[in-house]
């Protein structure tokens, strides 16, 4: 056989081969692709972390105030300063009520967090920041409870658990509301808009290198960009 | 190997001299001068040695020249790097395509170093069968591959009270574009089988954030991916490896990276993610929240302050642009700062949810310029100017935006970033 009938029957062969798989492409059997396995209780119950506004999702256990002071002095206070008021530029968990309409807004927790559980289930999924995950949940209810009494959204009595769950009342739960841009921001959607003589001259009146805030790029090089 | 001489005897050391003479004044980085003996009538080494023989670069790196290439940070942003953000060399890139290791980074407590073979991936909550998948189980299901745009809800986040970040890396440089290879989200639902009160999703990542955002089932059923390769490759570790979420057009936090669980649910769960970040607070205090998609944007990549121009003659204007509502459908340039407008060619690829690369070509006698670009999407949506944007937000809102943005270029060929009134 010459080189090039060779080649013929492999193109043939292959087809052969490919024809009956073929058959199957993006179809699922009847219940679905067969591919993986059940999670079972056990595994499901180790990853199950997420908390939602309603409580679902919290674990049993509970924490004080109290209690909460001496985990955070532990291990939030270096970074998130005493009371809250942060260290440096890691973000302020405390105070800042009535800035939200102001020039310089503070967000945290009292001012800002709509839902106890928006707070609850990022402090138990990832702080303290590099050992994730690590606080019990009585620790983690406590820590909880310290950083809204810190917000004066409970008195340095409380104790925070599933049962007092609905109890906690957060200051800016009203101050959200859902993406409207489609009606606020309807004049941008303009599939036609102005081409020759839009506005005045324009003037510069703002320039980057007066604020001078841009690392420098001294990287010597050949050829041009 | 050669101890040649330039022609005229000239030293490399005083051509250096000479270039850097020529360069003074100049804040913009610049080209070093020419190496006259790698130039005709002389014979560079290049020519007459053997290079570096196959599978000595196992895996290619670019050029040694091209070292200057690179993400960047601005360190002031932010307490720490891991949880931080380095941006995209726009200004030295083309086409539509973002290299793997180029695209800008965003982590929330580093990067997660996952092996493969201990990579899990469960799918739970309103589903009739849980499900447990590993990575070879990811890579049996159906695939497709998508190009897609990945902004950064923030980007141009630190432009809101004015220009001030001098370079379209800076400012406009969390956004990438790659293919991607993965599963439909919807066959992975499917195959765990959605209960009739299912709504939401929420997504999970496997990193010491462990970020999680809710999305809506329509969304989760239509285009997500859980995406496994990155431009034929598998992800980079940057952008979670072994497998990340895909959220076409949707600010990139959704899009959770080192994904490790998926979760059904009737309700959003209303995380820290969508409520004290990723939400726009405006004027009055109040907050916008669930700001999915990405408004259309394009920015001049080049000239820019990081790419200035070398000299005058015919040029090349050069520009990305994308869209979180569909296709990019035109993109409109200004030379006058937004007075007068011509439509830009658009070169390559339009893909639903991708960028776009543009171009517009000038003869640049030196005259200053206020160069703009303006997108239109086939929503018919068209970028609007920061000015138009702050009207209606304020500017507290740190996310989404879009505004148009004005390089000044200056008769030297410098760029600087500048807003225009």
């Amino acid at each position: 056989m010459s080189k090039s009938a060779n080649a013929a029957a492999f193109v043939v062969l292959s087809m052969l081969a490919l024809a009956a798989p073929a058959l199957a492409q993006g179809k699922a059997q009847k219940h679905g692709f067969g591919i993986g396995r059940a999670a079972t209780a056990a595994e499901i119950a180790g990853w199950d972390i997420d908390v939602r506004p309603d409580g679902q999702g919290a674990p049993p256990g509970s924490g004080s105030v109290k209690a909460g002071e001496e985990v955070y002095a532990g291990k939030c206070a270096a970074c998130h300063g005493e009371f809250g008021e942060s260290a440096g530029r890691w973000p302020q968990v405390a105070q800042g009520k009535g800035t939200l309409a102001s020039h310089d807004p503070v967000k945290t927790v009292g001012s800002y967090y709509p839902y106890l559980s928006s707070v609850f289930d990022y402090v138990r999924r990832s702080m303290p920041f590099g050992d994730a995950q690590s606080l019990g949940n009585d620790e983690l209810y406590a820590v909880v409870a310290y950083l809204l009494f810190l917000n004066d959204i409970v008195d340095d009595k409380f104790v925070l658990s599933k049962e007092t769950w609905s109890k906690v009342k957060m200051p800016n739960a009203g101050g959200f509301f859902a993406d409207d841009r489609e009606t606020s921001e309807k004049a941008f959607w303009n599939p036609k808009p102005c081409m020759t003589n839009c506005r005045s001259d324009a003037k510069i009146t703002g320039r980057a290198r007066v604020i001078d805030v841009t690392p420098e790029d001294k990287t010597p090089r050949r050829g041009v960009d | 190997m050669s101890e040649d001489k330039g022609p005229k005897g000239t030293s490399r050391r005083g051509f250096l001299a000479g270039a850097a003479g020529l360069a003074a004044g100049s804040a913009a980085p610049r080209a070093l001068a020419d190496n006259v003996k790698n130039l005709p009538p002389n014979v560079p080494d290049w020519t007459r040695a053997l290079g570096d023989g196959v599978a000595v670069r196992t895996y290619g790196n670019p050029s040694k020249h091209e070292k200057h290439v690179a993400r960047r940070d601005v360190s002031w942003l932010t307490a720490t790097p891991e949880s931080s953000v380095s941006f995209t060399p726009l200004h030295q890139l083309d086409g539509i395509i973002t290299p793997s290791g180029l695209c800008f980074e965003r982590h929330h407590s580093g990067i997660a170093e996952i092996d493969p073979q201990d990579y899990r991936l469960m799918l739970h909550g309103l589903v009739n069968k849980p499900l447990m998948l590993t990575l070879a189980d990811l890579k049996r299901f159906p695939r497709t591959n998508k190009i897609y745009f990945l902004e950064c809800a923030a980007n141009s986040g630190m432009e809101w009270r004015g220009a001030q970040l001098n370079g379209c890396q800076y400012t406009h440089g969390m956004v990438h574009c790659v293919e991607y290879t993965g599963v439909p989200l919807k066959v992975l639902l499917e195959e765990a089988g959605l209960k009739t009160n299912a709504k939401w999703i929420m997504a999970e990542g496997g990193d010491a954030a462990a970020m999680n955002r809710s999305i809506p089932l329509a969304k989760a059923l239509d285009d997500c991916l859980v995406a496994y390769r990155m431009n034929g490759e598998m992800l980079r570790p940057e952008q979670g490896y072994p497998a990340r979420l895909v959220v076409p057009g949707w600010e990139g936090n959704i899009w959770v990276k080192w994904l490790r669980r998926l979760k059904v649910g009737d309700q959003p769960w209303e995380t820290r993610e969508e409520t004290a970040k990723y939400t726009d607070l405006l004027a009055n205090g109040k907050a916008r929240k669930h700001t999915f998609v990405m408004d259309a944007k394009s920015v001049i990549t080049s000239p820019s302050p990081q790419a200035p121009l070398q000299q005058k003659g015919f040029t090349v204007i050069s520009g990305l642009a994308w869209s979180g509502r569909g296709k990019v459908k035109r993109v409109d340039v200004s030379l006058d700062g937004g007075k007068n407008w011509r439509s830009a060619r658009i070169d390559g690829l339009v893909l639903d949810k991708a960028c776009v690369r543009f171009y517009f070509e000038i003869d640049w006698k030196g005259e200053p310029l206020l160069l703009q670009s303006r997108a239109i999407d086939e929503s018919g949506y068209a970028q609007p100017t920061k000015d138009d944007l702050r009207k209606i937000r304020g500017v507290n809102s740190i996310y989404h935006n879009n505004g148009i943005q004005t390089w000044h270029l200056k008769p030297d060929g410098e760029v600087e970033n500048v807003e225009v009134g």
